[in-house]
């Protein structure tokens, strides 16, 4: 098991390498001098070369990019062009309010995404699997800024139960967000629960279940679900991506102070500092959730470790 | 000369008879998949309302009404006014254009460009294949957005830029489906003996293998033109895609947000016709999938 999963760490040491490779790109491909973006616009051609020796400018490009890896390693992010603090201040200010808006989305998405899928395929083809598959490809459709609009002027505009947006109102104020992140996500974890577990249920050895004079409630939840849900925990990794540029369309629906609202925000005001490192945070924190879910997966199913 | 000509005829003729008689299976059990059909009747209002829309829309959607701002949903105002008067039934109408456009333009790209590196891949194997793969790593490290967020933030915002991150980020998923399923029919006998004829490489890939792949593609294809739309509002509704002050289904969103609590209709619709146009583009595709691609169902 230690040994599969060194494996799988070495293995994605170079992907990380590329992409922090394409990440450090960012910079020289956008238009303009990075130079003349650092020192401002009303700096002297002095001001400019000073930046543009600071920034390492005139080295190559490899120079530069082992000097960009090494001070990644340090967590040294540079500095904001707007705000002048250090990326990694703004980002660790930030990181709690996102991580755990993303990880009550995934948490809803996964306890109804499943229970969907379940109900779906114990009752396939009939009234319940058409309803509850209405609503999965409903909630792959909905764009979760539109979710939440509609959910802010019913919860909180309407009824006043629930913050219109921020986080001063404690758990208060992950309800909505969150419920707008998770609902395209559930809807998929939902589709594949529901196609898992039909397949399981063709299998041989559900058959000998069955013929054995088990119960049909005995079958889909002993012997079943077990073995439809590890697939699930795949599709979700992967889904993970789609919860992370949601989490930017949704964190500005609700003036959520996390991480995707500071890189619209840093965007905007072309911050290219805080831009790459974001672009960075978000597709390690991809890759990584994808390794962690490769693990799990290994572990839940022994065969795949001896490949 | 004339029994060769004929021959040439009579190929053709069973060529376009196998297309025909293949398409027209398609429709017979596609037509039964009512929801499926029912998109696509939606999906070709559309269109037509793409084509014919500016004759038909009451209002002009760019002139302002002073006299009628923020109008809510009455008689001739069918879905209300917005900020500055305009109708918002006639923006909505106009919005479609731009939404389809781009969509499908996006996807077109993303589709041609993955199709051919996946066929590459699958049928040259080897190193070709390995690159092709990695690239594909390379690009699935980045979620959608975000990747497209970056390129956007690099080119500037803009629809056009828009399209090119859309098509960026479909390529891979394109490749990897066509490379699977160029595997598969790169065994199957009639590529054999048409190698073994000694056809040219560049006409097995394109004659042989690339039509078979053609149905997979048909229906990714469907399927990530909702995707898309749902990326290019989202993007016009950061403020990265089209000018906020255009008939934009995510512009619309973007501006109407300030008046939601009082004016609520200006961000209902618009949302509701992405929600609407998404939902058939994915109706449509699952009902294409279990026609055209069963072995994936269930």
């Amino acid at each position: 098991m230690l040994r599969y999963i060194i494996k799988r760490l070495l293995s994605l040491l170079p992907l990380l390498l590329v992409v922090s490779f394409f990440v450090f790109m960012f910079i020289h491909f956008i238009p303009g001098d990075p130079a003349r973006l650092m020192a401002g616009q009303d700096a002297g051609v002095e001001e400019i070369e000073n930046a543009r020796n600071a920034l390492g400018l005139n080295d190559p490009i490899l120079v530069q990019y082992t000097t960009y890896l090494s001070s990644l390693l340090q967590l040294e992010l540079g500095e904001s062009y707007r705000s002048g603090i250090p990326v990694i201040d703004l980002i660790s200010d930030r990181i709690g309010p996102s991580l755990l808006l993303t990880f009550f989305s995934i948490l809803w998405a996964l306890v109804i995404g499943i229970l969907l899928g379940i109900i779906s395929a114990v009752f396939r083809d009939r009234l319940p699997d058409r309803l509850g598959m209405l609503t999965a490809v409903s909630g792959i459709s909905l764009p979760n800024f539109w979710l939440g609009l509609v959910a802010i002027q019913i919860f909180s505009v309407q009824l006043g139960w629930l913050p219109t947006g921020g986080i001063n109102d404690g758990l208060k104020s992950y309800i909505l967000p969150s419920f707008a992140l998770g609902a395209g996500i559930m809807a998929m974890i939902a589709r594949f629960t529901r196609s898992s577990l039909v397949h399981t249920l063709k299998q041989d050895y559900i058959r000998t279940g069955r013929s054995k004079g088990l119960s049909g409630q005995h079958i889909i939840y002993g012997h079943a679900l077990k073995n439809s849900l590890i697939p699930v925990i795949t599709v979700a990794g992967l889904q993970f991506g789609f919860l992370l540029g949601g989490s930017v369309v949704v964190e500005t629906v609700f003036s959520f102070p996390g991480l995707g609202q500071l890189l619209i925000d840093s965007i905007s005001y072309r911050d290219y500092p805080v831009v790459q490192a974001l672009i960075l945070f978000f597709s390690v924190q991809f890759i990584l959730v994808n390794l962690i879910v490769d693990i799990l997966y290994s572990l839940f199913n022994p065969k795949i470790r001896y490949d | 000369m004339e029994n060769n000509n004929a021959k040439m005829y009579l190929n053709e003729e069973i060529n376009s008879n196998k297309t025909e008689s293949r398409f027209l299976e398609f429709w017979k059990l596609f037509r039964k998949k009512k929801p499926a059909l029912y998109s696509l009747y939606f999906i070709i209002l559309l269109l037509a309302l793409v084509v014919a829309g500016q004759y038909i829309t009451p209002f002009d959607h760019t002139e302002p009404d002073y006299g009628n701002v923020l109008n809510s949903p009455s008689w001739p105002y069918v879905f209300g006014t917005d900020e500055y008067g305009r109708d918002l039934f006639s923006r909505i109408i106009a919005g479609t254009e731009i939404a389809l456009t781009v969509s499908l333009t996006a996807v077109t790209i993303g589709a041609i460009a993955g199709t051919i590196l996946g066929l590459i891949s699958g049928f040259f194997g080897k190193w070709i294949d390995k690159a092709i793969m990695r690239l594909c790593d390379i690009l699935f490290a980045f979620p959608d957005l975000i990747l497209a967020i970056g390129i956007v933030a690099i080119l500037g915002p803009g629809l056009q830029n828009v399209i090119i991150a859309i098509a960026f980020f479909s390529v891979p998923s394109f490749a990897r489906i066509v490379r699977s399923s160029t595997l598969e029919v790169k065994e199957l006998l009639f590529v054999e003996s048409a190698k073994s004829m000694g056809a040219s490489r560049k006409r097995i890939v394109f004659k042989h293998i690339f039509p078979e792949t053609i149905p997979v593609v048909i229906v990714y294809f469907t399927m990530n033109v909702g995707t898309a739309i749902l990326s290019a509002a989202s993007l016009s509704f950061l403020g990265l895609g089209a000018e906020l002050s255009s008939p934009d289904w995510g512009a619309m969103l973007s501006m109407g947000r300030d008046y939601i609590g009082t004016s609520f209709h200006i961000v209902f619709f618009p949302g509701l016709m992405i929600f609407l146009t998404v939902l058939a583009f994915n109706i449509l595709g699952d009902g294409m999938r279990d026609v055209l691609d069963p072995k994936t169902r269930d």
